[in-house]
This record gives C-alpha cells, sequence and structure tokens, in this order.
C-alpha cells in the first residue's frame, strides 16, 4: 500500500498527539500505524517517585495537614521560617503528574492512546477546582481508575472511575448515607444524589436517555456506603475507597425498571453493568467520540456505525478506536476541529522537540484555559470550536505562539513547517513564511497557520 | 462520613477557584439612542451550578422553613442573624451591600422563580438560561446576544458588537451580532505587525478564525486604558465596571461565576454557601462603587439555571432543585421590595413533593427589564429574544 504523506500528517494530528520532526517521512501508512497502537494493548504508565496510589497520597495529605494544624497550636509565636514556605504536598504533586504527563506526550511515537487517555479523563471528569484532595489525587485517578481500561471494556472503566476515591470525594458520594442504614438512623444522615445523577447524566446514558428523577434517587441509593476512609478507621487502608455496609441503604431498589437486591458492594457493580450495556450509553459514548475526534457536528453514519460497535462488542473499547479509524468519514481532508489547548500546546512542544517546562506548560494551559485536570464542573472541558476558537482564546493562542517562537530562537520556520505541516501546508502559508522579518515571527506564524490550529 | 473529606474550603480558596467569566456589549449611546431615552447599562450575573434561594433569601416567616433545613437554617437572632427584608423573608448576612442597597431602594428580590426548564440538570438547566429557548438543546446564540441584535441601530454608525471576557466566552452572549473577545492577559502580548500577518493569513484560508482572532483584537484596543490586569474576583469585577462606566464603553455585559452546586456542607450563615455569596457581595460593591457615575441608569439582573431541594440532604447540604431566588439591583431598579407570589414550603406545596415551587418565570422578569430600559417591544421580546413567550407578559415596573 501506498503511503500517502498528506494522509500521514492529517492523521497524526487527528488521532495523534502531532508530528515531531522526521515522524512525516513514514514508510508505513498511518492507518497501520495507529492500528498496531491500539492492538498492542500498551497504556503508557506515567511514573516516578511522588506518584504513589491515590490512597497513600490522600493519607499523606491528611497526615500534612494535620501535623501543620498542631505545630500552629503547639507554638502559635513562632517565627516564620526563612526563605518561602515549602510547597503543600498538594502542589507538589500535582506539579510531579503534570510533568510525567509532559515527558510521555514527548516520547509517545504517534500518541493515539494519550489521546484516547484525556478523552476518557474528560468524560470521567474529576477537578482539581474541588480543593486539596482533588488536587493530590485528580493524577492518581487518571493513572488507577482511566488508563488501565482505554483499551479495555467500558463497564470496567465505568465501575474504576465512579468508585475511585477522587470521584467519591469530587462528587460528593463519601457523606451520602442510607437513611434507614445503621449509620443513617444513628447520625441522622442520608442521601447525597450527585454522584447518581452524572453517573446518568454524564458518564452513560447522557441527559437525554430515558431515566427518571426516581432513578437518579435509585441509583443514590446504591451509591450510599461507598466511601473513602478516614486515617483510624478500622475498616482498610486510610485514603482507600471502601463499602461500608452500615452506611448503605438496606433492601431492594428499583432502576430503570430493574431491580437490585441489597446484595452488598456486587449490586453497585450490577447496576452499572446494566448502564454500561444500555444503548443510550452506547449512542452517548459514541457522539462524544466521533464529535472528539472528528467534527463538532458529527456524520450521523459514523455515530450510528460507533453506535452498533459498542453494542456488538460489548463495549470493547479498542474495537471502538478501531471501528473509528476505519471509518472513511474519520479521514475527512478538511480539517473541522480546532485543537484544544492542550492539544495545541503538546503539538507545539513535539513540533519543535522543546523539553517541556512543566511551570510555563501549566501557565500556558491557564492562559488558554485549559490547565490539566481542572475543569470548572463535571462534564468536563468544552468540545467545540464555539469554545477554544473564541476571540479571546485565538488572541491568547496568538501570544502564547510569538513568545514561544522567541523561545524556540534558532529554529528556521520553512523547516518546522515542512516537519509539523507537511503536505498540509497551503501556498498562502509558505508565501507568508517566506515573507516573515525574523525567525521567531516566522515560527509563530506557522504555529498559528490554519493547518496547525485545526486537525 | 467523617469531616475531613468534606472541609469547607475558606473563602480565599473558592475565590480563587471559582471560574469567572465576563462578556459584554458594546452598544455605544449614539448607536441606539433615540432622542430622551435613558443610555441604560444592562448587566446579567449568571451563577452556575444552581444558586439555593430558601438560603440565599430565606422565608423565615414560613413555618416550614426551619424544620426543612436542620444545621443551615438562617436565623433571626445571634451572632450572624439574617439581616431583615421584610416581615417574612431576611436576607444572607453575606450580602451586606446588596442589603444596604436594598435599604436605598435599589435593589430587588424576586423568589419563587424558575425558567421554564423542569428536569434537573445543570447543563441543560443552563443552556435555557442562557440561549433564552424554550428547551435544551438550542446552543447556537444567547439571549443577551439577541437583545443587542434587537437593539436598534442609530443612523449612521456601524452597529457595534458585544463583547465577550473570558477565554471561553458565555452562551448568553453568544449568537449573531459579533462578539469581541477580552481578558486580562496573563502573557505578553504578540506583536502588532505579527497579529496582522496572523490575520491576512487567516483571512485568505479561514474565514471563521479571521472572523474570531480579528475581534479579539479589536477588544485590546478598546480596553486600552481600561482594567488593569486584575487579581481575584474583585478585580475582575473592578476592570468590568471601568469599561462600562466609559462613555464609549460597552451597555450590556455578562459574567457567570461557577460554583454554586452545594451539595454537601452547604453551611447556613458561615460555610462554603457563605463564602461564595460573600465574594458575590463583593462584585456588587465593585460595581456600585466604579459604576457610581452612571448608577442612576445601570441595572445588574442576576440569575442561576435552578434552586436546590427545600429539605436539607444526607449530607448537610442541598440537591438540585427548582423554584430559586434571582436579584436586581442598580439605581435604574424600583427597588427595597420582594417581588413573590408565595407557594409555601409545607410538603403539599413542594413541587414534586422536594423543590420550591416556581411561582414566577425568571425571562418575564429578564423581558420586562429589556422592555423598560431599552424600549423593546413585547413582540420582539417575544419572539426573537426568547422564541416561544409571546403568551409570558413582561414584569412591569421593575424600572424607575
Amino acid at each position: 500500500m501506498a503511503v500517502d504523506p498528506r494522509r500521514t500528517a492529517l492523521g497524526l494530528g487527528r488521532f495523534g498527539l502531532g508530528a515531531r520532526p522526521g515522524d512525516l517521512v513514514r514508510a508505513e501508512p498511518i492507518e497501520e500505524v495507529l492500528r498496531r497502537e491500539i492492538l498492542s494493548g500498551l497504556v503508557p504508565l506515567p511514573g516516578g517517585p511522588d506518584l504513589s496510589a491515590a490512597a497513600t497520597l490522600l493519607s499523606a495529605l491528611q497526615a500534612e495537614e494535620q501535623s501543620r494544624k498542631l505545630a500552629r497550636a503547639a507554638s502559635p509565636d513562632a517565627p516564620m521560617p526563612e526563605g518561602p514556605p515549602a510547597p503543600p504536598i498538594q502542589e507538589r504533586i500535582y506539579q510531579a503528574e503534570v510533568a510525567a504527563r509532559l515527558g510521555l506526550a514527548r516520547d509517545a511515537p504517534v500518541g493515539f492512546v494519550e489521546r484516547l487517555v484525556w478523552f476518557w479523563a474528560n468524560h470521567f471528569t474529576v477537578s482539581v477546582v474541588r480543593g486539596a484532595q482533588l488536587r493530590v489525587s485528580a493524577g492518581a485517578f487518571e493513572r488507577e481508575a482511566i488508563r488501565p481500561h482505554v483499551l479495555g471494556r467500558f463497564r470496567d472503566l465505568l465501575l474504576a472511575a465512579a468508585t475511585h476515591p477522587a470521584m467519591l470525594i469530587y462528587l460528593d458520594n463519601v457523606a451520602s448515607v442510607g437513611p434507614n442504614s445503621p449509620a443513617g438512623q444513628r447520625q441522622r444522615k442520608g442521601l447525597n444524589e450527585n454522584l447518581g445523577r452524572e453517573l446518568l447524566e454524564l458518564h452513560t446514558l447522557g441527559v437525554d436517555g430515558g431515566y427518571t428523577q426516581a432513578d437518579v434517587t435509585a441509583l443514590a441509593r446504591i451509591l450510599t456506603g461507598w466511601s473513602v476512609l478516614r486515617d483510624g478507621h478500622a475498616e482498610g487502608l486510610p485514603g482507600a475507597t471502601a463499602f461500608r455496609r452500615g452506611a448503605h441503604e438496606p433492601g431492594p431498589v428499583t432502576l430503570l425498571g430493574r431491580t437490585y437486591l441489597d446484595i452488598g458492594p456486587e449490586q453497585l457493580r450490577l447496576a452499572l453493568d446494566d448502564l454500561a450495556t444500555h444503548p443510550a450509553t452506547a449512542r452517548h459514548v459514541a457522539f462524544r467520540l466521533a464529535r472528539h475526534f472528528v467534527a463538532d457536528d458529527p456524520p450521523p453514519a459514523l455515530v450510528a456505525r460507533l453506535t452498533r460497535t459498542f453494542l456488538d462488542q460489548d463495549g470493547d473499547l479498542s474495537r471502538l478506536a478501531l471501528a473509528l479509524i476505519e471509518a472513511p468519514e474519520a479521514w475527512d481532508p478538511v480539517q473541522r476541529k480546532i485543537r484544544s489547548p492542550q492539544e495545541f500546546l503538546t503539538a507545539t512542544l513535539r513540533g519543535l522537540a522543546l523539553a517541556p517546562d512543566p511551570r510555563m506548560v501549566t501557565g500556558g494551559l491557564a492562559a488558554l484555559g485549559q490547565p490539566y485536570w481542572s475543569a470548572p464542573a463535571p462534564n468536563g472541558y468544552p468540545d467545540d470550536a464555539g469554545t477554544w476558537a473564541s476571540p479571546e482564546g485565538m488572541r491568547a493562542r496568538l501570544d502564547l505562539a510569538a513568545r514561544t517562537g522567541q523561545l524556540a530562537a534558532g529554529t528556521d520556520p520553512m523547516a518546522l513547517a515542512e516537519a509539523v505541516l507537511g503536505p498540509l501546508a497551503t501556498d498562502e502559508t509558505r508565501t507568508a513564511l517566506r515573507r516573515a522579518e525574523s525567525r521567531p515571527q516566522g515560527v509563530a506564524l506557522v504555529l498559528m497557520a490554519p493547518e496547525f490550529q485545526r486537525r | 462520613m467523617t469531616a475531613s473529606c468534606n472541609v469547607p474550603p475558606s473563602r480565599r480558596a473558592i475565590l480563587g477557584t471559582a471560574g469567572a467569566l465576563f462578556a459584554w456589549g458594546a452598544i455605544p449611546r449614539t448607536a441606539y439612542a433615540a432622542p430622551g431615552a435613558r443610555d441604560a447599562r444592562l448587566v446579567v450575573v449568571i451563577l452556575r451550578g444552581g444558586l439555593d434561594g430558601l438560603s440565599a433569601v430565606a422565608p423565615l416567616g414560613d413555618p416550614a422553613y426551619a424544620d426543612l433545613r436542620p444545621g443551615i437554617a438562617l436565623t433571626r437572632d445571634g451572632p450572624a442573624a439574617a439581616l431583615p427584608l421584610d416581615g417574612f423573608f431576611a436576607l444572607h448576612p453575606a450580602l451586606p451591600t446588596f442589603a444596604r442597597l436594598y435599604a436605598a431602594r435599589q435593589a430587588l428580590v424576586v423568589h419563587a422563580a424558575a425558567t421554564g426548564y423542569r428536569e434537573r440538570s445543570h447543563f441543560d438547566g443552563q443552556d435555557v438560561l442562557e440561549s433564552g429557548q424554550p428547551s435544551p438543546g438550542h446552543t447556537a446564540s444567547g439571549w443577551l446576544n439577541r437583545l443587542v441584535a434587537a437593539l436598534p441601530a442609530g443612523e449612521g454608525i456601524p452597529p457595534r458588537t458585544a463583547l465577550g471576557v473570558g477565554v471561553v466566552p458565555p452562551l448568553i452572549l453568544r449568537g449573531p451580532a459579533p462578539v469581541l473577545g477580552w481578558a486580562p492577559p496573563r502573557l505578553p502580548r504578540a506583536s502588532d505587525e505579527l497579529a496582522r500577518r496572523v490575520l491576512g493569513l487567516y483571512q485568505a484560508r479561514d474565514p471563521a478564525l479571521a472572523a474570531s482572532l480579528a475581534h479579539g483584537l479589536d477588544t485590546d484596543a478598546l480596553a486600552k486604558g481600561g482594567p488593569k490586569a486584575a487579581g481575584g474576583l474583585r478585580g475582575i469585577a473592578e476592570g468590568a465596571a471601568r469599561l462600562i462606566a466609559a462613555d464609549d464603553g460597552p451597555r450590556i455585559a455578562a459574567l457567570a461565576l461557577d460554583g454554586w452546586d452545594t451539595h454537601a456542607d452547604e453551611g447556613g450563615a458561615t460555610g462554603r454557601l457563605a463564602g461564595l455569596l460573600g465574594g458575590l457581595d463583593g462584585v456588587f460593591s465593585a460595581f456600585a462603587e466604579i459604576l457610581a457615575p452612571r448608577w442612576s441608569d445601570t441595572a445588574i439582573l442576576v440569575v442561576t439555571e435552578f434552586g436546590r431541594t427545600a429539605r436539607v440532604n444526607g449530607t448537610t447540604g442541598t440537591d438540585h432543585g427548582t423554584g430559586t431566588v434571582a436579584f436586581l439591583l442598580g439605581g435604574a431598579v424600583r427597588g427595597g421590595r420582594v417581588l413573590a407570589d408565595w407557594p409555601g414550603l409545607a410538603p403539599a406545596q413542594l413541587h414534586e413533593g422536594r423543590d420550591l415551587a416556581p411561582t414566577l418565570d425568571v425571562r418575564a422578569v429578564a423581558k420586562g427589564m429589556a422592555a423598560d430600559l431599552f424600549g423593546l417591544s413585547p413582540a420582539i421580546l417575544g419572539r426573537s429574544v426568547f422564541p416561544g413567550t409571546e403568551a409570558l407578559r413582561p414584569v412591569g415596573g421593575l424600572v424607575v
């Protein structure tokens, strides 16, 4: 099969993290490269001395907050130590998690799997805006709940995400208690329906998926008792997820017309399994996947095909990814999607082979409105041009491109254009580059070119 | 559950993390003002996440109120007593600026209000609130943008555009009337020369990106000498108010504040919601201070997608509900009163047995403001601005 360089350039941007110098010259068709990445079944795992399990991190945070409180209480008048205070644990961990992701993004040969990780982490949003517990555990959530399952089954991904400590904290399930459970009777506590609602609306069926308020309440009942243990609790490792029987609502629960008996933690697994295989879930996931990779308003035929794959293959997410790249609609030569800030910045670093400085990247992403794991609400970051190609957003991209042009001082703009745009570069872009009055300006023009902003 | 998992964040932390978006429509007076018409300013503040109206403005006179809300109910006395509005309603103590304006008859509470949306999804609820459409799923344009578009243009002056501040413009101002963008710059600005060249490339190859970037650059010029890079919510509010106060500044603005989704440990007179309301009160005070020269022509409308459950939930918070409050404030507002057809909080009076029943449509309030401030006809308001609401009469008498 002859290699079409145009298709290579298109595929690297649409399904990958962007071309690095040399990537466009490939001996193999890009579809084959993408397919092999999925079939390998390998999901890179970020590593580092600080990247511990969520439970460890949450209990370390609790310990640090406790010892700070004790120190303050013991000597309230103690002079401030010299120099800037050490950053709190949640800042250190967050920076280490981001730095590890930047390393993965730099080293990925193509990065289709990494893009799937981003997609699913946004589908199951947990956000650091909620406070220190989320700041310390959002990266661990992505490592523990998302990565192990992005090439596995949706039902496993769903269960892992729904019961991860970070999600239980983020959507308030830690405090939700069955009103008729022993704990509920003793403490006069009760339901919190936040997680139950978002599981139906955002994670599975979708808002038009045909559920009612009664179903939200039913799922909230099933979720009662799923909590995160504190230090000193006898039931398990502090910071870890635990099913607290004494807080679980007793009795059978009917959700979407099916009754789930009170059989302990298995009740939730059965309910989530049924939600994971529901046709509305298949449609919802297929639509979001097509919208993310192909077009804000994805072709209905593509959505229908992905829906069928999801249902026929029992929610096998590798099969779903393969169906996506096998679909002719996914190879539309028109670049319809605007790169998200995260995609734009990552593609910039890869194209220029710049060593990423985590603090600068974090600052750049904040300026563009998309820091890691910081969506303002549980529905995650938006996925459309109306959001990311806003006037202020484009203005901020321009500023960032100008700054990057200065940082990449020695880079030849024409060479950069060949490396990242290749056959996608239009005559107008080439002309603009020839006329650039300086190298930094030329580099900024490559980064701002429509062929680079879009994918 | 244990307290450590739900430590209420400090007020500073809340303000530091609450996403704030601003947008405004630039309508120079000459572009629409008929002779003798007032040169009004309208600011819409959107509280995203669902404001608990029963805590913001507590119906202390309702016999069911205190029992529904153990642990979070406001009280008439004590160290953090609610601020009395009339014999029945009292204001949350974290809103002293609003209370001062209420006493000066420049602030109005609308209670038991809602849009026409009766489900409980934030995201659909916000779409309905901001799009002004009768149902979710219509996100091409927002009602404030269509309001800008409906304003009659003055003679000889090209219609100026709406202005979105914040990297992500709120839906309420997206649409056919062009939207400019501005946010306090976080990066050093690119040179004009680079901007010109990129714009030239877009004009040749990508009209959509060209339009967007052109507006972004345009706004920058407009904002020059206006707000400095602002820190924190109050700082950004001050910057926005300074822009609106200018002679040639925008006449219509919108801002969105996130973080009102108080499912757990909501707090009462103090705590999580109190911190959020304190931040909102700071925005009110920044607007009142800086817009003082324009205050008599200013109206600020504060709305949220829905209210919260009347009953406290199992985690000393509240879940998604229906009826809630809206606020109106400004020198142009006929204030000093609570506008409500109170449905009551007895079990049988609650919507679906759980929420404050809505008896007033916030769209009728918004239409009333638009009609009285800008002279828009009920026909245009019912067709273009809030489609399908021809039968919903604008609330009259909101404006001095």
